[in-house]
């Protein structure tokens, strides 16, 4: 904080007048309402609800919330983001920058995990669930052995690997100097070449190939057009625009609609009616191969046990979502599936 | 119709140059869109209420937010890019601001919106979207930069337009509240002495972005803000109320702004420690990087903004800003930094900790070019190279990339990304 106290500016903001009474505006928080949004943890563990999670506990947490994006072993599918590993790369040419060889303080990943993720169902998990996910980060970093326990009252005397590997931002004291200086105008150096030319990488997005392939999208529009107007003749539009909220919940994984694709989860076009597991591209997990290749289909019935408790009615399933508790919502979503058919 | 793709219409560019030998030719023939009747001169145009919020004309649709897909796992925690080649001037439209989401951007009813203001203050607050507007309210332009706006080139030349590699950049007049008298409605007495206190501050989104901001900062130009460029702020943008952070990372202004609260030292939040800190090449990190230092870079001739009309006259233009304070001066170069002079800029006082429009009014005779622009503050500082950076840095920051940005201008009027010595 001693940046801070070197601000010229900062006596004479502090010593403003105040107004005294206010505008009267506002109202006082309850201590209900506090309590339900101040939830943040700080490095000392102040903010910390009682609780306690082990590793065996997390590893069965982690696996069933966490692994379709950060994988079993926390070491990261596709782009999302790696957990663990890394140890000693950060002055490397490429650092590995995960919770055990960057992040310095435990508290953040108790207050993250908390109060972000999963990715799609945030502030859904137990404070003992998210004791046992943070032990189970900490021991997937082998910053633990596989009998460990966190709990509020150990929590404080854990030390970060990377603790000690941050300074407080010093570019006013180690670059500013050299760069408040007056500038060249003139013979400011011998001679000039080019060392280097973003089009050897080509990685820029092709900005007129990415209009192209959204007209040819539109062109194919009318034949799906006209083959989703039959099958929404037979569905309830509200009940469909229903759905399409409550589909808000699946789709950090699932996409739907004209152009969608897989993600961590397989895309949803025509799901409803055919059978299980039918997406070849998609890696699905071996209780719906085995489902699929027992010609389970996905009629309503089905969807809607699946959706009620997936992890129930497909033991296995990598889908970390714990499911649809009004069957309001699953008809919608349902019909909102439906209305993606053909 | 096809809108023909961009290397077909650098090759048309090329062409157009090629066949335009003097600046001004002379017709050889009368042009008809002079000589004869345009449908649009004869027959009626649209009435008023065709399109009752207006959007930019069809042939405007290029100048559009992109993103670059390899950049994230997924569009929903993701960022685009402000089409900054496209336009002038330095307010930019709502419309195409960059975004930048953790978990996606989320619908929220001023009738829905809750602000609490707890912690170390006398009275913990709650206060609805109504009761902000009741508050004595500013007008201010402010740029907002990402921290990690051209962090792909630290290690080299890599994305081939200034959308992508500067294009983490929007300026819009923001209507607020200033922070400073919210926290006064609650009072700060609880506080004690404000010098060693902070807040931190959260969104309502799911991904709940939260950050530590020290208290001499709370009070001093933060404002809450619910309007933009005169308008509703965009649902992308943190509709109904975002908080503005001046001058400091993007990341800081946090959008669907729902809770303030007053603390004795910062949270450390995720977005302050693993994320948004500067990996220095010993392997040690700098943290609460918060000011954006003083960047300039040219939109055109850019990558995406090549030169069409042949030699002559030219006008070079670009954008700079610092989040230190006011941009007082602009200095271009052709020929990669051996020489330079001093732009004209196109504001006749810029605003602090918002963006500069500066103009180079210029002859070009078809030579190829190193352009360069650098940026100097009333601070005195002046703009980096990226040799320069690298020096200090090494190259593994990600944030807080402030080079002198290089495009090499080829004979035919086409622009690239380089890096030069």
């Amino acid at each position: 904080m001693s940046k801070c106290l070197k601000g010229l500016a900062l006596s004479t903001l502090l010593a403003s007048p105040v107004l005294a009474d206010g505008y009267g505006l506002g109202r006082p928080a309850l201590p209900e309402e506090i309590a339900a949004w101040d939830i943040d943890v700080r490095p000392g563990g102040q903010g910390l609800p009682e609780g306690r999670g082990d590793v065996f506990t997390g590893e069965e947490v982690f696996a069933d919330y966490c692994a379709s994006c950060h994988g079993d072993f926390a070491e990261g599918v596709d782009n999302w983001p790696v957990l663990a590993g890394g140890f000693d790369t950060l002055g490397d040419k490429d650092p590995v920058k995960t919770v055990g060889s960057y992040w310095p303080h435990l508290s953040t990943v108790w207050d993250y995990v908390n109060r972000s993720m999963p990715f799609g169902s945030a502030q859904t998990l137990e404070a003992d669930e998210v004791y046992a996910i943070v032990a189970y980060i900490l021991y997937s970093n082998d910053l633990v052995d596989d009998e460990f326990e966190l709990s509020h009252e150990n929590f404080a005397e854990f030390e970060m690997y990377n603790a000690d590997g941050f300074i407080v931002d010093d570019r006013a004291e180690t670059e500013y100097p050299q760069w408040r200086v007056a500038p060249c105008m003139q013979d400011c150096k011998e001679s000039v070449e080019i060392t280097m030319r973003a089009s050897v990488l080509d990685v820029t997005p092709d900005q007129g190939e990415d209009e192209a392939a959204m007209s040819d999208a539109a062109d194919g529009t009318s034949d799906a057009a006209a083959v989703t107007e039959v099958a929404m003749a037979a569905l309830d539009p509200e009940l469909v625009d229903a759905g399409e909220t409550v589909f808000r919940k699946c789709r950090a994984c699932h996409q739907i609609g004209e152009g969608a694709k897989n993600k961590s989860g397989p895309h949803l076009n025509g799901v409803m009616g055919g059978p299980v597991a039918s997406n070849p591209d998609f890696k699905y997990s071996d209780v719906f191969l085995a489902a699929g290749a027992d010609g389970l289909v996905w009629d309503e019935a089905a969807m809607a046990e699946f959706l009620a408790k997936p992890r129930a009615y497909m033991k296995g399933t990598k889908m970390g979502f714990a499911g649809l508790k009004k069957e309001a919502d699953i008809e919608a979503v349902i019909a909102y599936l439906k209305s993606f058919d053909g | 119709m096809r809108a023909p793709s961009r290397r077909a219409f650098l090759r048309g560019s090329a062409a157009a140059v090629a066949g335009t030998v003097a600046g001004a030719a002379a017709a050889q023939q009368p042009d008809p869109l002079i000589t004869e009747v345009q449908t649009w001169a004869s027959a009626t145009g649209e009435g008023v209420d065709a399109t009752p919020y207006g959007l930019p004309i069809e042939f405007e649709k290029d100048v559009v937010r992109r993103n670059v897909p390899w950049l994230t796992a997924d569009p929903i925690s993701s960022i685009n890019f402000t089409p900054i080649h496209a336009l002038d001037g330095t307010i930019t439209p709502q419309g195409c601001a960059f975004e930048r989401h953790h978990s996606g951007a989320i619908e929220l009813r001023k009738e829905d919106y809750r602000l609490m203001i707890n912690g170390l203050v006398d009275t913990p607050l709650v206060f609805t979207y109504a009761d902000l507007e009741r508050f004595p309210r500013e007008n201010h332009v402010y740029f907002c930069e990402c921290a990690a706006n051209t962090g792909m080139e630290w290690a080299g030349a890599q994305l081939n337009g200034v959308q992508f590699t500067h294009g983490m950049i929007h300026n819009m007049e923001y209507s607020g509240v200033p922070l400073r008298t919210l926290l006064e409605e609650a009072g700060l007495e609880a506080a004690g002495d404000l010098a060693d206190k902070w807040i931190y501050v959260e969104g309502a989104d799911a991904s709940s972005n939260g950050r530590s901001i020290p208290m001499e900062k709370a009070l001093d130009d933060v404002l809450v803000a619910f309007k933009a460029n005169g308008e509703a702020l965009r649902m992308e943008h943190g509709y109904p109320v975002r908080l503005v952070v001046p001058g400091w990372e993007g990341n800081m202004w946090v959008k669907w702004l729902r809770r303030i609260e007053v603390l004795d030292g910062p949270v450390e939040s995720r977005e302050e420690t693993s994320k948004y800190t500067d990996v220095l090449e010993d392997g040690t990190a700098r943290k609460w990087t918060w000011v954006m230092d003083a960047k300039s870079v040219i939109t055109s001739p850019s990558p995406q903004a090549p030169i069409t009309h042949g030699p002559g006259a030219l006008v070079i233009t670009g954008l700079a800003w610092s989040g230190h304070g006011r941009i007082t001066r602009v200095d271009v170069s052709k020929d990669g930094g051996i020489t330079w002079e001093t732009a004209r800029l196109g504001t006749t006082q810029g605003d602090s900790k918002a963006l500069t429009r500066f103009y180079l009014d210029t002859e070009w005779a078809g030579e190829e070019w190193l352009l360069q622009a650098r940026a100097m503050d009333d601070t005195g500082y002046v703009q980096p190279t990226k040799a320069q950076l690298r020096a200090m840095r090494g190259e593994n920051s990600i944030y807080h990339n402030n080079c002198i940005q290089t495009w090499h201008v080829k004979a035919n009027g086409e622009a690239e990304n380089v890096e030069v010595s």
